[in-house]
């Protein structure tokens, strides 16, 4: 795609040749805590470890699945990538840069290069602009172009995405859920970005409408060289678009692997068992599966288990699980888990 | 063939809306037997939730305007509320998606397991906290003893689910409804959940209609399958027909569109094309025949009823009533 660095004529002093070979997107034992606090004077009393140590690579034009259960810190991960939230600690480099704890205009000029679709299309488009509006206001926030050139972009935009060039004067309660969907993707590619968060971009959808919207982001990816974390609880859907697939669990990824090793081939006991409760649309295929179910609930990220997280729902947790945090270990293939008693 | 424990025969349910009427429920017919798992299927706004709300009568700000519902030699639409009221404490149960909504976050949770025993049997509150304390150990709530004294929000989800089944177990009825009862869960406890309800089918025989819009859910649960669009029913027959050779195009679309876990190789999604239909504005004919790829001249015109295709299902389709088979790249 275009050489344009994210951080523009500022960043070139920064940046060391970086390359489409290296990763996109590379986050190094990145953590993001969100204070707890308690009593009149509002004094902080805990952390809420959302991500809690996480290293992960996106690659240029791969898809990187990010699946994990509610609370797991997938989203804040997420939002992290993209910067916007910031990090407690760790580093993000994107494009070879620094960009852990950019501020100002230069995080400014880095949001061109990055974008996000979000779970909600009814929350997360304003009622009150028209789909022109809305698709046209990161255009003029980074002056990426006016008057007319603005509009035909505009048009372009909606016409990518599957719409009607000629809805740029209606308003989101016009659209159903699914052109809602293909308005918010219409303005995360307003801005050209080489890199889009695609935070659970389909689980408000109905069932008929999600395969509309992963063939049109698959359709996209491709059209545009697009770099995408998609983020989703839905395994099947994630399996089906990602090349890689990341397994989170309180804060800390327990595998990493490709989406066909992963299922085929699960090493972490989590894994297995959030493989395991994944129903599959086949009554054959159904009554045959042997069922793995794990007792209990997630804990509480505020003050998570010590040792391995998942130890306190693992079928094969032993005493040193409690002592010790497993490292993230290979297992060939770009294959990795963080487990000492790992399944074969 | 045993006697069908509850009958829905022709079931119409509406709403006054100011865009018009809403035929929610527009002629759903079925049958569930003693002691089986029936399954529900259908997205938003197909009518699967008004079915089971009509039949338990709490469909209202909604109106029965025709059919019944047949259960033990009476029709549930015709019965007082009184008689209702006991019918849905004694013999019907529901559980719905979000238990947190559905429990009162005022009163302890043990005290409200035992309110249907209080009520419908009369039992004083002692005895009756003693069964919903031995219900909610049942279900797998640890310590049930103490936790009956918890209120709702110190609860999980998947525990508060847990505690609305109780509820609905306490006085042993015949048949449970489920209305997407794992939909705000998430997957591990979607699998704690389903497991729950294999068990309670198996050990108290209690017959079930599992309302849901995952398939994979379907096929995991439930022998006999329902699938709904736009208030009727399209197809109907044993789960393992209906997934293997679907008489209806849309249970046939629906099954292509969706990725599979174990699917080997990634192949694009089939997607069904344009939106479920609005119930105030239902295309003529067969609702589905804007996004149908199969359809003839008459689906536009003709409204097709629900006919027997092939040896076990039943199909709402004038092209497989005509013994076309559903084939497509």
């Amino acid at each position: 795609m275009s050489s344009r660095g994210p951080l523009g004529e500022a960043a070139k002093t920064l940046t060391r040749a970086w390359t489409t070979a290296d990763p996109l997107v590379s986050v190094s034992d990145l953590k993001v805590w969100f204070p707890v606090s308690s009593g009149i004077l509002q004094r902080t009393i805990a952390h809420v470890h959302a991500v809690d140590g996480v290293d992960l690579e996106i690659k240029t034009g791969e898809t990187v699945g990010l699946v994990g259960e509610s609370g797991c810190g997938k989203s804040t991960l997420g939002r992290a990538a993209i910067r916007l939230l910031e990090p407690t600690a760790g580093k993000i480099l994107f494009k070879g840069d620094d960009i852990t704890h950019l501020r100002g205009e230069r995080l400014r000029a880095l949001r061109r290069d990055m974008a996000m679709i979000f779970q909600d299309p009814y929350a997360s488009l304003d009622p009150r602009q028209t789909v022109g509006d809305i698709v046209g206001e990161p255009i003029d926030i980074h002056h990426l172009a006016k008057g007319k050139e603005r509009q035909d972009r505009i048009r372009e935009m909606l016409r990518v995405v599957g719409l009607n060039p000629r809805f740029v004067d209606r308003y989101p309660h016009e659209f159903s859920g699914g052109q809602r969907q293909r308005v918010g993707i219409a303005r995360a590619l307003a801005v050209e970005p080489s890199f889009i968060v695609c935070d659970e971009p389909i689980s408000a959808l109905d069932v008929s409408i999600q395969a509309q919207i992963i063939n049109l982001l698959e359709r996209l990816q491709s059209k545009f060289n697009l770099t995408y974390l998609f983020i989703a609880h839905d395994l099947s859907v994630v399996k089906h678009i990602s090349n890689r697939i990341a397994v989170m669990y309180l804060g800390k990824i327990m595998e990493v692997a490709g989406g066909t090793q992963l299922y085929k081939r699960p090493r972490h006991p989590y894994t297995g068992s959030l493989l395991s409760a994944i129903p599959i649309p086949d009554p054959v295929v159904e009554t045959r599966r042997e069922r793995l179910i794990l007792q209990g609930d997630v804990a509480s990220p505020v003050n998570p288990p010590s040792g391995c997280r998942f130890r306190t729902r693992c079928p094969r947790a032993r005493e040193h699980c409690a002592e010790e945090v497993p490292p993230l270990e290979e297992y060939g293939d770009e294959h990795k888990a963080a487990c000492f008693y790992p399944l074969d | 063939m045993t006697q069908a424990l509850l009958e829905v025969q022709d079931l119409h349910t509406v709403f006054a809306t100011k865009e018009g009427t809403v035929k929610a429920v527009d002629g759903v017919s079925f049958e569930l037997n003693p002691g089986e798992t029936l399954g529900i299927v259908g997205e938003s706004g197909c009518g699967k939730s008004v079915t089971a709300l009509s039949i338990m009568r709490l469909q209202r700000p909604g109106k029965i305007v025709g059919g019944k519902v047949m259960f033990k030699g009476q029709d549930l639409t015709k019965v007082t509320e009184d008689e209702m009221r006991d019918i849905r404490g004694r013999e019907m149960a529901m559980i719905f998606q979000d238990p947190m909504t559905s429990l009162n976050p005022v009163f302890r949770t043990g005290w409200q397991v035992a309110e249907p025993l209080r009520l419908h049997h009369g039992w004083d509150s002692k005895k009756a906290l003693t069964s919903a304390v031995q219900m909610l150990g049942r279900v797998g709530i640890p310590s049930a003893a103490e936790r009956a004294r918890d209120y709702p929000h110190q609860f999980s989800g998947g525990m508060r689910q847990r505690v609305m089944i109780a509820m609905g177990l306490t006085t042993t009825p015949a048949v449970l409804i489920a209305d997407e009862p794992t939909t705000a869960l998430d997957v591990t406890i979607q699998a704690q959940i389903l497991d729950l309800l294999r068990h309670v089918n198996r050990e108290f025989g209690t017959a079930t209609i599992l309302i849901t819009h995952n398939l994979g859910v379907v096929a995991g649960m439930c022998k006999r399958v329902i699938v709904m669009y736009a208030g009727r029913v399209v197809e109907a027959g044993p789960t393992m027909d209906v997934f293997a050779h679907p008489k209806h195009p849309y249970t046939w679309s629906l099954l292509r569109s969706i990725p599979r876990l174990d699917a080997e190789r990634h192949e694009p999604l089939k997607p069904i094309e344009g939106l479920p239909p609005s119930l105030v504005d239902l295309p003529s004919g067969c609702a589905f025949h804007p996004r149908c790829a199969f359809k003839v001249e008459r689906c536009s015109r003709d409204v097709p009823a629900l006919q027997p295709v092939g040896d076990t299902q039943l199909s709402a389709c004038w092209v497989t009533q005509a013994g076309t088979e559903l084939k497509g790249a």
